[in-house]
């Protein structure tokens, strides 16, 4: 597309865009390396995630910041409008992405305090999968590709799937050996986590559509079992 | 990060005006349908085929880059092309399905169905009461002098003029400030009791409070009139717009709802240029 007559709103909506690409980035490697502390009992690296947290929330603000100005300056219209939306939108996402990873890696230095327990495989085939979807919808959004996002979106009910099996194996886990319910009711939160950032995925794959073409994604997703779903932090 | 791209993968085909035409805002009857208008001044052509549905009681907003022929289309519905020597007019546009442009048609007539604001404020230089009195005078829609006041008070409260000038009927409207001089403008113009008022960029010379009135105003007139609207703010457009038709060079590009239009043009045209791309 053509630059706007007016350069500085072209300047203006690409900052925001290098602000939103570098929030994903943050967001994949939070997510990624609270996984690593969880497989790897890595102390060093869980604290790590904590402490960057702060960097993904200023960052969210500063994404905030630069919509609520572009809407007030430059009253976008179209696919410019719909590219501020989509932004300020998916920063909100990105921001929960970034909280999740830090409550997982805040779980894992509790975890870890325990003897190893076998279903972290479990988890770590699961935070690989919620990886990999972050990471599509994320190359989605830079690409404007509305298939990739809406092939994450229909993925989706993969991680679902894993999480519904997590939690009938950590029940059977807690049942034979009370000593892991402490730490099997952490990975189960784990778990949960990781099925909401799946979901979180699912909103910026919705956002990537509606920015590319103007309209929801109008499928319905078939939804995966969610008997056991409904448990919460 | 990428260009962005509105044309991806899943993105409409580019539409002609047409094939939007018939998809948009179908449901009630048209007001106004223009066919295949073209207009020409001189060798020089104008419009090129112009065909558009314009619904009543609603306001319709023109856009378009200076000289695409918005004021030209515009002045082809109540003929004032025809005061134009040069101007030649081809096509048919209908009103209630009556063809304006049939043998018989009078052009006067026809004008005091069809108003007309324009970007000036142009009173008549007589009193606010002969401004407004003036056009039902000569139609001879009134006889009494209670009759006549009754039509200048009714418009002029219509217009939302009244309060401001209730005790100053008889000085002169040119001594009115901008804004309400167009508010008078509107008043003379629904003194008449047209079916459809044309204006063409009526704030386009005034303060945003006043712009806020004229738009607060146009916005109770379309539940009585069809109302045309050429303007260059897109904000105006946006604001004040049920329906929107994008023109560009002689051509109707793009028709639809203002919405649409203001959230997913198709056209690349529209997009670019009511996003500010033309350079
Ligand atoms: N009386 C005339 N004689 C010759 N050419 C004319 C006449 N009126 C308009 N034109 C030409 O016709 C084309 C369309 O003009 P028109 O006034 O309809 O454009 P517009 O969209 O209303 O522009 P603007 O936004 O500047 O008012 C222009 O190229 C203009 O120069
Ligand atoms: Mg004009």
């Amino acid at each position: 597309m053509a630059d706007h007559v007016v350069k500085a709103f072209s300047e203006e909506l690409d900052g925001l865009a290098n602000e939103l690409a570098r929030m994903g980035g943050l967001a994949e490697r939070a997510v990624a390396e609270s996984f690593a502390a969880i497989v790897r009992r890595d102390t060093a690296l869980a604290n790590a995630v904590v402490e960057r947290d702060a960097e993904i929330d200023a960052t969210h603000r500063e994404v905030e910041r630069r919509a609520i100005r572009l809407m007030a300056l430059r009253h976008p219209v179209a696919a410019d409008l719909r590219q501020v939306l989509a932004a300020w939108r998916m920063s909100g996402d990105l921001e929960r992405i970034g909280d999740l990873a830090k409550n997982i890696a805040k779980r894992s230095l509790v975890i870890n305090q325990s003897a190893p327990i076998p279903i972290t495989r479990g988890i770590e085939r699961m935070g690989k999968i919620a990886s990999s979807h972050l990471k599509q919808v994320l190359d989605a959004w830079s690409n404007r590709d509305v298939r990739a996002a809406v092939g994450v979106w229909f993925q989706d009910e993969d991680v679902d799937a894993h999480y519904n099996s997590l939690f009938r194996e950590l029940l059977t886990y807690m049942m034979e050996d009370p000593r892991t319910i402490g730490p099997c009711a952490h990975l189960l939160f784990v778990a949960k986590n990781i099925e909401r950032i799946g979901d979180h995925c699912t909103n910026i794959a919705e956002m990537v559509h509606y920015l590319v073409t103007g309209e929801e994604i109008a499928t319905e997703r078939p939804r995966a079992d969610s008997t056991p779903t409904e448990m919460d932090e | 990060m990428p260009d962005s791209t509105e044309r991806g993968p899943l993105a409409a085909p580019v539409m002609t005006a047409e094939r939007v035409e018939r998809g948009a805002l179908t449901g009630a009857a048209a007001k106004v349908s223009a066919r295949d208008i073209s207009v020409y001044y001189g060798a020089k052509q104008a419009l090129f085929d112009v065909s558009i549905d314009i619904p009543d009681r609603a306001v319709t907003a023109f856009i378009g880059p200076s000289g695409c022929g918005k004021t030209t289309f515009l002045r082809c519905i109540n003929r004032m092309n025809d005061t134009i020597e040069s101007a030649r007019v081809s096509g048919s546009i209908e009103i209630e399905g009556k063809n304006i442009y049939a043998r018989g048609v009078d052009p006067v007539v026809l004008r005091t169905r069809v108003g007309m604001v324009f970007q000036k404020p142009n009173p008549f230089p007589k009193s606010i009461y002969e401004n407004v009195a003036y056009g039902p005078r000569i139609h001879g829609m009134a006889k009494s002098k209670a009759a006549f006041d009754d039509i200048v008070e009714k418009s002029l409260r219509r217009a939302g003029l009244w309060e401001e000038v209730k005790d100053r009927l008889h000085q002169s409207g040119t001594g009115l400030s901008g804004g309400q001089q167009q508010r008078l403008v509107i008043a003379r113009t629904i003194a008449v009791d047209p079916d459809i008022i044309l204006m063409d960029e009526p704030c386009s010379a005034l303060d945003p409070i006043a712009t806020d009135k004229i738009e607060q105003l146009i916005d109770e007139l379309r539940q009585t009139y069809c109302i045309i609207i050429v303007t260059h703010s897109m904000a105006q457009a946006a604001r004040v717009s049920q329906k929107t038709a994008f023109f560009h060079l002689g051509n109707l590009v793009e028709t639809g709802p203002t919405e649409e239009i203001f959230t997913r043009p198709r056209d690349t045209r529209t997009q670019d240029y009511i996003t500010g791309r033309f350079g």
